[in-house]
């Protein structure tokens, strides 16, 4: 049994408790002040936002919306933590009882959430200094919320699953840009094993130290394993929590149930309780975006894309969003989505940017398609340009003029080239002339080698056969 | 007649008429602490400098017509409440060299109508005692007996206002820390209701409890004060929204049919004959005034000290965590790890008391502890908050002593933490109820002051001042302590000197 807890900072503008940035990056304790420091007779004040976003999240995902909840202190000492309590919630949380729907070998399966509530993030110790530690209390009182799943996955595959369409719908609602490379997505993970058949409950161990969603896959992978081979043996299962190594691929022991705090948690008496009135979250609701599933089909009626194509392409809010917005410009979907499958997903892959990072727009996209149709340039070509678009963010015909790639389709330019190039190759004209069509192919080979693959595919078939004929 | 020796509405009238500047009133407090200062020991900073600085600022303001209450009138500042660019050491070694960035609310409020800094005042190292013999750095000493304590914990801002070290003063008040030490030293000090004054920059020991409150040499100047320090603020989420009334139109001698209620709890075990009667005579001047007195009771207010005990620990333990040496204020010099650096630095920094009461609190909130303590000294909360609303359905204000005891001497508790605590048995259920209280003097026992406290409806200060300014007209309390600045002060025997030093005229309000 697998259940996740993840951690998602919100995007509000400031911080959870006081106005200061959340900005990523930043000097080393820049955005701070002293509320989010805890200097001494400070004093919290809840950013009205932060309930918002987390109850978009929480409608999102199914969840129901505590119409009265409240935050608690949860006490324990570490050098990132200011005022030495992580302002939280326990008893109350804002949002419970909520799904979500994943596919696992073509069969929907839902994934229970237990809980979501707000919280507040910790600074960040940076060990860069020999004499010791240094702590950048930036990140201290960003927003989080901490979605908590059911233990109702049952394989490494189906956690993988889950993430991937948690990650998804907090981008759609836009409450969390869930960059787990920033931080900004952070996942746990407790897994316990059972002999087939038993009902009783196995020993919980929670993994640590996850930081991309395949690691997590790997992580519980080897762990699942490593339970087994304990309980094969006749061993017993320690309730602990254990690190996940990467560049080992093993999990090793961090902390045994003995070393676990005891938090202490009780109401926080610096604030008053959250009341989201039915009004409210009524508006939070009608403000909710498209979901998912809902794009994917209407993708699938509206634009006639493949159920694949559609599947993948809204797999992503953004992706979905630049698809849309290109359509419009240019009115061939598939063709759109066969780019962004392909040539700007590789890309993407490649250089590990997100399509709100690449300079190309949803409109310069379009261009460069119709600057094929127009046979400006040739579908070859286009990936060189395309290419460099993405480099460069410069618009497709600015490169094509820079680059010298337009295509030669000057039926007398394109003429003298096919001429030289039969001059220059009798072996395949004979061949040719002998009903040998191979030849064909190579011939035109050889016009796009001399014109650098500029000519005109349609216009050189063309001409080539009637000089051939000659 | 000495300008220290003034009320603040006195030296106001002063000031408007530009009979004296705000220099000369300064200059003025600033002699009489280097005067009295080397007794009484109520300061922990003086900001002489700052002071001289405002002051000329405030004569300004006078000279262009911009002048308000508060313009130009000295005040105390208790340790615990942040001050921009000075000290606040909550009298701990942990904070001895903190210098905050940022004013609290009240600060920042009090400056903008142009009041004068005098300096810091002394208390019971992060508010928790009721001698201010816990702070750090030296023991308070009450102007009345030099050998008494003052109270506490803010026995610094008590024995000041006492000793004309300043105007008024601000105090804080988690249990009776105001009402308390202004009983002992025969001062007003009030508790407002909690939310009435803004908490933003007053270091917290027990935030569902910690109010800031006044210390004035009388009635009048509680309620000009009181104008000032209230309303919401939007760095507070417990300062609630009302509207500001001029607390000074309550200032009236009629109280006739006015329901004042006695409970019997508070005349219980303990109590000093000499309080008990002093405090029966008081009822006997408001019955004369014509107030209606209705017997009443709060019964669970005998658990109001051991739920408060635990609520106020339990919060402090939290409160208290952050200072581990990691950011600011006392660090361990020698330690080996993480954990070791945490328990050098708080084990250095804290005194005997804060120790104690952290130790209580984090065994409260243990898992396993928490529904047998926190929990059900939440639900005494409850229960305490419903007898006083239903002893409200009776009457409109509730009177009786403010402590059990006159200022006992220095050292005489210090080692029977017990017997301390007894110190707030009449006003912790004040503060648990988030209710407002007053302590006035009204008598003397033995030669020392005897407080009388006056508990109100919640936001109903009002009517608490109505009764206290009644009071007070009707009994001029009109003594001054003796034990300091005597020999060398003649003065004191002149007309500034309202009249002979006397307990309260008995005949006069019988008629
Ligand atoms: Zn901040």
């Amino acid at each position: 049994m697998i259940g996740l807890e993840v951690h998602a900072e919100l995007l509000t503008e400031s911080k959870i408790f006081c106005s200061c940035t959340t900005k990523f990056g930043g000097e080393p304790n820049t955005h701070v002040c002293p509320v989010c420091l805890g200097l001494p007779g400070t004093l919290p004040v809840l950013n009205k936002k932060v309930v918002e976003y987390a109850v978009r999240a929480g409608l999102a995902l199914n969840c129901t919306i505590a119409n009265f909840s409240k935050m608690d202190r949860k006490n324990y000492f570490y050098p990132d933590l200011p005022k030495a309590y992580q302002i939280s919630q326990y008893d109350l949380p804002l949002c419970s009882n909520g799904y979500v729907e994943i596919e696992v070998d073509g069969k929907v399966k839902k994934i229970g959430i237990k809980r979501i509530h707000i919280e507040e993030d910790a600074g960040k110790l940076l060990h860069e200094n020999t004499d010791g530690s240094l702590v950048d209390y930036n990140r201290a009182g960003v927003p989080l919320i901490e979605i908590v799943s059911e233990p109702d996955m049952s394989t490494p595959e189906e956690a993988y699953q889950y993430l991937t369409k948690l990650k998804s719908i907090l981008e759609y609602t836009e409450v969390s840009d869930c960059k787990m490379q920033e931080g900004s997505l952070r996942v746990d993970t407790n897994v316990s094993v059972r002999p087939v058949g038993s009902t009783e409950l196995g020993t919980k161990i929670e993994l640590k130290n996850l930081n991309s969603f395949k690691a997590v896959q790997k992580a519980l992978e080897y762990e699942i394993k490593r339970q087994v081979k304990v309980l094969e043996e006749g061993g017993t299962i320690v309730q602990e929590t254990r690190r996940w190594n990467e560049s080992k691929g093993i999990t090793e022991p961090m902390r045994t149930k003995e070393e676990a705090h005891d938090y202490r948690y009780f109401p926080e008496p610096d604030l008053v309780p959250i009341i989201v009135t039915d009004e409210w979250k009524e508006e939070i609701r009608k403000s909710l975006p498209e979901m998912p599933h809902h794009k994917r089909e209407r993708f699938i009626a509206e634009y006639g894309l493949p159920e694949y194509d559609a599947k993948i392409i809204t797999s992503s809010k953004k992706m979905a969003d630049f698809f849309e917005k290109c359509v419009l410009e240019y009115d061939s979907p598939k063709a759109v989505s066969n780019w962004l499958m392909g040539e700007f997903s590789r890309l993407m892959n490649e250089t590990g940017k997100e399509i709100d990072e690449v300079p190309v727009t949803p409109q310069m996209l379009a261009k460069l398609l119709k600057l094929i149709d127009n046979g400006v340039i040739s579908g070859s070509i286009a990936k060189t340009v395309f290419e460099e678009m993405f480099g460069t963010g410069k618009e497709p015909e600015v490169v094509v003029e820079e680059k010298g790639l337009k295509q030669i389709a000057n039926e007398n330019e394109l003429r003298e080239i096919i001429k030289k190039v039969i001059a220059e190759n009798p072996k395949s004209v004979e061949d040719y002339k002998n009903g040998k069509e191979k030849a064909m192919g190579f011939l035109v080979g050889q016009v796009m080698k001399a014109t650098k693959g500029k000519a005109n595919p349609q216009l050189t078939n063309q001409i080539l056969k009637e000089e051939l004929s000659k | 007649m000495e300008l220290y020796s003034l009320t603040i509405h006195e030296l106001r009238e002063l000031l408007k008429k530009r009979e004296v500047s705000a220099l000369e009133v300064t200059k003025s407090y600033l002699e009489r602490i280097k005067e009295v200062e080397p007794k009484i020991d109520a300061l922990v900073t003086i900001t002489e400098d700052f002071a001289l600085q405002k002051a000329k600022e405030a004569d300004e303001k006078i000279k262009k017509g911009e002048d308000t209450a508060l313009t130009g009138i000295p005040v105390i500042i208790k340790d615990n409440i942040s001050t921009e660019g000075i000290k606040t050491t909550c009298s701990s070694k942990m904070l001895e060299n903190y210098i905050p960035p940022y004013n609290a609310t009240v600060v920042e409020k009090l400056l903008e109508e142009g009041v004068i800094i005098l300096g810091k005042s002394n208390l019971d190292e992060f508010a928790m005692g009721s001698s201010t013999e816990n702070s750090a750095f030296k023991t308070t000493k009450n102007p009345w007996d030099l050998s008494r304590v003052p109270g506490g914990s803010s026995g610094g801002s008590a024995a000041a206002i006492a000793a004309d070290e300043a105007a008024f003063a601000l105090g804080s008040d988690t249990g009776g820390s105001i009402r308390q030490p202004a009983s002992l030293c025969g001062v007003v000090g009030m508790k407002p209701t909690y939310g009435l004054v803004s908490r933003y920059g007053l270091v917290a020991f027990a935030s569902s409890l910690d109010q800031i409150g006044p210390f004035t040499k009388d009635v009048t100047d509680c309620a000009i004060v009181l104008n000032t320090i209230i309303g919401h603020d939007p760095k507070d989420s417990t300062s609630l929204k009302i509207d500001k009334p001029d607390y000074t139109s309550y200032l009236k001698e009629d109280i006739k049919g006015l329901r004042i209620g006695v409970a019997k709890e508070f005349f219980g075990e303990g109590i000093e004959e000499g309080v008990k009667e002093t405090v029966q005579e008081s009822i006997k001047v408001l019955q004369n005034l014509g107030a209606e007195i209705i017997d009443i009771s709060i019964p669970y207010v005998e658990y109001a000290l051991p739920a408060y005990y635990i609520i106020a620990s339990a919060e402090a333990s939290s409160n208290l965590a952050r200072y581990d040496g990691i950011r600011y204020g006392h660090i361990a010099e020698k330690y080996e790890d993480l954990i070791d650096m945490y328990m050098v630095t708080r084990s250095e920094g804290f005194g005997k008391e804060v120790k104690r009461r952290i130790m209580l609190g984090t065994y409260a909130l243990s898992s396993g502890y928490y529904d047998a303590y926190y929990k059900k000294a939440l639900k005494v909360r409850t229960l305490i908050k419903n007898d006083f609303e239903k002893a409200f359905e009776k009457c409109d204000v509730i009177i009786g002593p403010t402590s059990p005891t006159v200022a006992f001497k220095i050292g005489e508790r210090a080692n029977d933490p017990l017997a301390m605590y007894l110190a707030d048995i009449y006003t912790v259920s004040v503060n648990i109820a988030g209710l407002p209280g007053i302590s006035i003097p009204c008598g003397l026992s033995d030669g020392l002051p005897v407080g009388l406290q006056i508990i109100g409806r919640h936001f109903e200060e009002g009517k608490i001042l109505n009764v206290a300014y009644a009071f007070e007209q009707a009994n001029k309390f009109n003594a001054k302590p003796q034990a300091i600045g005597v020999q060398d002060n003649e003065v004191r025997s002149s007309d500034w000197l309202r009249g002979p030093c006397r307990t309260f005229d008995r005949e006069q309000n019988l008629l």
